[in-house]
């Protein structure tokens, strides 16, 4: 069994989003906290930049659950930076225990599923898990400096310049976490570094349907299902598959890649991408939907490529992971 | 549906968005040929100055240089690129761009290491295999003029 049933179910305590630009100029623009016109929001480098931009999710998802920094007991941080940079310079103003993840586009889930899983054994009274990515850092790392002049596939996506951060307790009021399933490794063979959904789709799939086996639900019970940033080639793939397999997700289903961005009008091909773009659209958008009662009970399945420049150029394929938490607006059935 | 490697790789491949290539060819032709004639133009313009032609050919292409690493370096370049295509890369532009815009992101990380070492990222196998195709072609010259 994969599955995790969280036998005390942590609740969330508060969130926060913090955005860039192009972020702001998007769909969800007003439901996410703070908004940077400045994409350098004051640092001279982006990976400045970028630390900056945890530094304030944490501040702000402080603020917004009203609780003090010594409150909480653990940080679970990760962002897509070589070493994690983005977090472990961006947090070292906390006084906290640190725990440093990589899991590529799918560090948040990851996060809050290891945050969950500490609060609901009881190590942990409170701890917040945060993400971020930016456009720029990611850009220099994995692909072209900034104002190289190329043009993109229609297949890739864009870096968000996003962070989110939540915060769990176990004496909190709902949203709770009630279940996780970690995801595994799956490797389909993609090796085209502008198709990350294509490469990402086989990792949900295989989580999504792990989910549905073992847990006895259907698709129709939730009323969200959400990937993490799938794009829409990925989104696409993940209907056609689980449609294939009896297990039609369609009516429910979403990406946080799609949504975070007007595709037809931001020129952004795919969609979003990176740590920062699950972690802002959970914890602004379907955070604020959860509390309004507009969504009840969601499936979360973060999606990363756990890429590397390095491997990639040396000819492997690029690897794929999906972890799945769900989401309630009820403690148990 | 089947999710074996061989089978999704392909699958993935079949139903994946593709460039237009109709329209990129267009925006292509239509840009590279406008700096090409924008080329011409200074040509004529430093022949007008009475400026010796073989300083004309120098002057040319390090004109263009020049306005691509001032574009580069207020951030319009790729954004007339991202349209442009081939276009902008092809000319000697594209070579420009390739060597500014990594010198302006490592600009933080050292001038040495930094800009000196790292601008040289994109630009430098067409130095590189430049350099080792004018030797062949030398090597080639050589023999057909002996033959010859």
């Amino acid at each position: 069994m994969r599955l995790i049933k969280l036998s005390s179910p942590p609740g969330i305590l508060g969130c926060s989003s913090v955005v860039g630009k192009t972020e702001s100029q998007g769909p969800l623009s007003a439901d996410f906290d703070m908004h940077c016109e400045d994409d350098t929001f004051g640092y001279k480098t982006w990976e400045g930049a970028e630390s900056e931009l945890q530094r304030r999710a944490v501040t702000l998802a402080l603020l917004n659950a009203g609780i003090k920094e010594t409150e909480l007991n653990a940080v679970f941080a990760g962002d897509l930076l070589n070493q994690c940079t983005g977090s472990s310079y961006g947090l070292m103003g906390f006084n906290l225990p640190f725990f440093g993840l990589y899991g590529a586009c799918s560090t948040f889930a990851e996060g809050l599923m290891l945050s969950a899983l500490t609060v609901n054994a009881g190590y942990f009274k409170t701890s917040v898990n945060v993400s971020s990515s930016h456009f720029c850092s990611a850009e220099r790392q994995f692909r072209f400096p900034l104002e190289y002049g190329g043009q993109r596939a229609p297949t890739a996506q864009r870096t968000c310049t996003a962070a989110g951060a939540m915060i769990l307790s176990s004496g909190a009021k709902g949203p709770y976490i009630r279940e996780v399933l970690p995801g595994k490794i799956v490797n389909k063979g993609v090796t085209d570094i502008n198709n990350m959904g294509a490469a990402m789709a086989p990792a949900a799939i295989d989580t999504l349907k792990a989910y549905f086996y073992e847990s006895g639900k259907k698709p129709s019970d939730f009323d969200l299902i959400i990937t993490g940033d799938l794009g829409y080639e990925g989104f696409s793939i993940v209907n056609d598959f689980m449609k294939a397999d009896n297990l039609d997700i369609s009516s429910v289903y979403s990406d946080c890649g799609l949504l975070i961005y007007d595709r037809e009008k931001q020129d952004v091909k795919s969609g979003g991408s990176g740590c920062g773009c699950s972690a802002s659209v959970m914890c602004g958008h379907i955070y604020k939907r959860l509390m309004k009662r507009e969504l009840n009970d969601i499936l979360f399945i973060a999606t990363g490529a756990l890429m590397s420049t390095l491997r990639l150029a040396q000819g492997s394929a690029i690897p794929g992971i999906a972890h799945l938490v769900r989401i309630s607006n009820k403690k148990e059935d | 549906m089947n999710t074996d490697s061989k089978n999704y790789f392909k699958y993935a491949k079949n139903r994946s968005q593709k460039t237009n290539v109709c329209k990129n060819t267009f925006f292509a032709f239509i840009i590279g040929g406008a700096i090409c004639a924008f080329a011409e133009g200074l040509y004529n313009f430093y022949m007008y100055l009475n400026i010796p032609e073989d300083t004309v050919k120098i002057l040319v292409p390090v004109t263009l240089i020049f306005l691509t690493a001032l574009f580069t370096g207020i951030g319009i370049f790729d954004n007339i690129a991202k349209v442009a295509g081939a276009g902008t890369l092809v000319p000697i532009t594209g070579f420009a761009n390739a060597m500014v815009s990594p010198a302006i992101d490592t600009k933080y990380e050292g001038s040495v290491m930094g800009i000196g070492a790292k601008m040289f990222k994109i630009a430098g196998p067409v130095i590189v295999f430049g350099t080792i195709t004018s030797v062949l072609y030398g090597v080639i010259y050589y023999i057909v003029k002996v033959a010859g």
